[in-house]
């Protein structure tokens, strides 16, 4: 037989204004199993926990009722307090008898009558309360951290620093993502090269960061703590361990007209190349598609030039899996393509103003390499059709961003400051040019970056038109840009020399696909997920993985700095206990009862079902049975409502519970 | 005796099926605003809506409910990703079930209630407790001890239609 205890507080006058506290005290004492049943005015202050405490200890109490305030509320203190007298702390339930009665309710027989009945209802549910033991899972101290952008390697360096060694997987032959392609950054205008080199250097030489670049993931199993990655080492072709980093090879390299993807196809490389000068590693790769010994079979001069004979033609993709604790997604963003709908993307091509058709019409990033010191025109900007210098210049803004009917309602957030950067850096480089800006409005909160904008106009002598082009066309070696000012009301004409669209953000090409192999939610662009827009921006729902930089959303560099520490920092959190605490509100299943259906395997969102098999003596298989990861189960229930056996049960929530409430009304 | 009584005298007895971490959220908020509303429902908290299994709602209907209230978050909320969903899906056949036995839809609501929604709350609570006071007692079920399972798949037009009301 049960020993209940049931304590109803007044919560000052709160409740019992309107909830006759101890007809109920009294009442519910006459019900079969509670054996001490008490009113106090403020259950959860001290002596309201020390009186709840004493109480289990003298009355030698087995289960206990809390009436008051909401579980929301204060569920954990009391649960807590049970526990600290001795009691497993699910084995006290609290009943909800000011949010949905004392409050809600004026007649104060009506509310007492039905504080009783939910009361009642707690009482008999708790008597079928069973012990749950607290659920721990190891947690294996190593991280991986997918993308080696600046959001990346700052989230790389944050947890390497504390100790815990770090896996960072990068897509391409070099770290560094699109912060390494840019020129100057606001709203400083200091060089990038200068601040983010160093960072890539600490990555290369951290004794607790291992590298994969050329590589992808493949496959994510596992769960918090323990996850299971499979990652694609892709041939390089060149052995990292023997190249010295010489060059040699590159000089040599017959193919030297292929466009670098990293100048935005202005500069040219040749087939064995480091993207750029200052690449981390600096091992080069050979792209197989334009090498002439892996098209035609002949040539192979690298291999013949190269010193230590790194050069390694046979070399083959490589599979190789890691043990990790948690896992960083900073796999940042691209430029939206204006050119034409890419493949596989849920955006609309924007197909207007030019852009891959007129070769003077170019994008953002190429301005950045136009403009960078180490780009391809050694910091002078000249248009790709013929390297003249452009006298007039014409910016637009929102290319495709803020453009619901071109797919995309977003702000793409940095484009208003690059803008102004990029005036400013014209100005600087062409004294007797002209730069002209189209602008729908300019968004410029941050520390110091309104008055960053302001010079742009004030100092840097660009001026902005508010207003969207209509038209534009190359006529001679010119691009007519029409347009209308809709501040003064006209319609305005440009004869530009270059135009320079700041076109979208948007996620990364294959964010989907990442995102389904690591099971984390994305939005219908692809931008990943966090857990709570306000209170848990850097987690994903999934547990144990975390969210950093552009991926997640259009940032700039200090954002996404700040994010990929605070990523960082969660890691830490769950590196700082050797186990994993959750609550034990969890399905387990009844290997007896079970058929085998899967229903419940399909229907879990968590994919926390698994395949077990259950085998005799001998090791025949008798049956495959369902098998719930207590680590990986959100503990929705969802597969205890499908089960067609009732073979699968919720912790804390068993039918039994349930039933009880009901009978009890 | 209950017969001869004015159907505004009867005080219906409306049962809630609700998820902890909207509809209930969304109740308490309700409380907090201190919004008022009749005194005639009983709340049962679940993680999820993909937790309520239909027997409960037979049982509540068992044991003497004459309304009964499912309430979770908006599809495309939920906490557990898509608890709700499955939910749906369960809910919109089940409704055609206890149609095919003969028990009046009326006395059923299913709704999606935020947290932030506490007039929503008090909005449905009281409809449905207006709606099943006119409707009188519900007596047809009582003795009904129906534990068959529920389980299959959305795929006649019938059940569609009926997923597609919800
Ligand atoms: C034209 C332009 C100018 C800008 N100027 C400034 C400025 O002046 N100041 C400023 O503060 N901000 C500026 N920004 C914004 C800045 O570029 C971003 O804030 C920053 O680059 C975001 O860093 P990230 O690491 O999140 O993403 P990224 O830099 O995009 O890095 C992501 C990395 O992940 C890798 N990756 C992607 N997918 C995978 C995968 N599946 N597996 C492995 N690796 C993967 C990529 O190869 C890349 O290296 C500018 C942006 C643009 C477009
Ligand atoms: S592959 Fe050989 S030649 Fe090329 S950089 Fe490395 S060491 Fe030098
Ligand atoms: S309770 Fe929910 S999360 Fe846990 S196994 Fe069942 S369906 Fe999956």
């Amino acid at each position: 037989m049960s020993r209940i205890g049931v304590f109803i507080c007044h919560c000052g006058e709160n409740i019992s204004r309107t909830v006759d506290v101890e007809r109920v005290a009294a009442q519910i004492g006459k019900l079969p199993g509670v054996a001490f049943s008490t009113d106090y005015k403020y259950m959860c202050s001290d002596p309201g926990q020390n009186l709840l405490k004493k109480a289990i200890q003298e009355q030698k109490l087995s289960h206990v009722v809390v009436a008051a305030c909401s579980p929301r509320m204060h569920e954990k203190t009391f649960r807590k307090a049970v526990e600290a007298a001795g009691l497993n702390p699910f084995l006290c339930e609290m009943a909800n008898i000011r949010e949905h009665c004392s409050w809600v309710h004026e007649n104060k027989e009506e509310a007492t009558v039905k504080a009783i009945e939910i009361v009642g209802m707690m009482v008999e549910r708790v008597k079928k309360n069973r012990v749950l033991p607290s659920i721990t899972v190891p947690i294996t101290k190593r991280s991986l951290v997918i993308g080696g952008g600046i959001a990346g390697i700052q989230a790389a360096l944050d947890i390497a620093d504390c100790g815990h060694e770090v896996i960072l997987v990068e897509r391409e032959p070099s770290i560094g993502g699109h912060m390494a392609q840019l020129s100057e950054t606001f709203p400083t205008l200091d060089c990038s090269q200068c601040i983010m080199t160093p960072k890539m250097v600490d990555v290369a030489n951290h004794p607790k960061i291992k590298l994969y670049t050329y590589s992808e993931i493949e496959l994510v199993e596992g769960y918090i703590g323990n996850f299971q990655v499979t990652i694609k080492k892709r041939a390089r072709s060149v052995d990292e361990d023997k190249c010295t980093g010489c060059g040699v090879c590159m000089t040599k390299c017959p193919q030297k007209k292929i466009p670098n993807k990293f100048d935005m196809n202005i500069g040219m490389r040749t087939a064995i190349y480091v993207p750029f000068p200052q690449a981390v590693p600096n091992t080069p790769v050979i792209d197989r598609d334009n090498c002439t010994k892996f098209k035609t079979g002949k040539c192979g001069v690298c291999q013949k030039v190269c010193g230590p004979g790194a050069v390694d033609f046979e070399q083959e993709d490589q599979l190789i899996v890691e043990a990790v604790g948690a896992i960083v997604v900073a796999t940042g963003f691209d430029l939206y393509s204006i050119a034409e709908k890419p493949k596989g993307s849920p955006i609309k091509g924007y197909g207007e103003f030019g852009h891959g058709k007129i070769p003077d019409v170019i994008d953002g990033m190429t301005f950045e390499r136009l403009a960078s010191a180490s780009g391809p025109t050694g910091g002078k900007i000249l248009r790709p059709s013929d390297g003249k210098e452009p006298k007039q210049i014409v910016f637009i803004q929102c290319i495709g961003s803020r453009a619901r009917e071109k797919g995309i309602s977003y702000c793409s957030k940095v484009c208003c400051m690059y803008t102004a950067k990029h005036t400013m850096l014209y100005h600087h480089k062409v004294h007797d040019g002209q730069a002209y800006v189209f602008f729908m409005d300019a968004r410029t909160p941050g520390k110091s970056y309104d008055e960053f904008w302001r010079r742009s106009i004030e100092e840097e002598e660009a001026v902005y038109i508010r207003g969207m082009v209509s038209r534009l066309y190359q006529k001679g070696d010119k691009i007519v840009v029409m347009g209308s000012d809709i501040a003064v009301g006209v319609q305005v004409e440009i004869e530009a020399d270059m135009v320079v669209l700041a076109t979208a953000i948007q996620p990364q090409k294959g964010a989907d696909s990442l995102a389904q192999k690591l099971g984390i939610s994305y939005d219908k662009y692809h931008f990943y997920s966090e857990a709570h827009a306000k209170l848990r921006p850097v987690e994903c729902a999934t547990a144990g993985i975390y969210l950093a930089g552009a991926c997640q959303g259009p940032k700039d560099i200090p954002e996404t700095v700040s994010q990929a520490s605070a990523a960082a920092a969660k890691v830490m959190t769950l590196f700082s206990k050797d186990q994993l605490e959750r609550e034990p509100i969890v399905a387990r299943v009844r290997e007896a009862g079970c058929v085998g259906c899967f229903a419940c395997k399909k229907v879990c969102a968590y994919g926390a079902v698994e395949e077990k098999e259950i085998r005799d003596r001998q090791g025949n298989l008798i049956k495959v049975v369902a098998y719930v990861n207590p680590g990986v189960c959100g503990g929705c229930g969802t597969c205890q409502a499908t089960c067609p056996s009732k073979s699968v049960e919720l912790d804390g929530y068993t039918d039994e519970q349930i039933v009880a409430m009901i009978e009890a009304l | 005796m209950h017969a001869e009584k004015p159907k505004h005298d009867f005080e219906p007895k409306i049962i809630a099926f609700v998820c902890t971490w909207c509809t209930y959220a969304g109740a308490d908020l309700a409380g907090t605003s201190r919004m008022q509303y009749p005194s005639n429902v009983r709340v049962l908290k679940f993680p999820c809506t993909g937790r309520i299994d239909p027997v409960f709602i037979l049982k509540a209907f068992q044991q003497g409910a004459d309304g009964v209230l499912v309430s979770g978050c908006h599809p495309g909320d939920c906490h557990y990703i898509a608890g709700n969903f499955h939910a749906r899906r369960r809910f919109a056949a089940f409704r055609k079930l206890l149609e095919f036995i003969g028990v009046d839809l009326n006395r059923l609501q299913f709704s999606w209630v935020s947290a932030a929604e506490g007039g929503k709350w008090v909005e449905v609570v009281t409809d449905l407790t207006e709606k099943v006071r006119a409707m009188g007692p519900m007596t047809e079920f009582k003795e009904l001890a129906l534990e068959e399972q529920w389980s299959g798949k959305i795929d006649t037009p019938e059940l569609k239609e009926a997923y597609n009301q919800i």
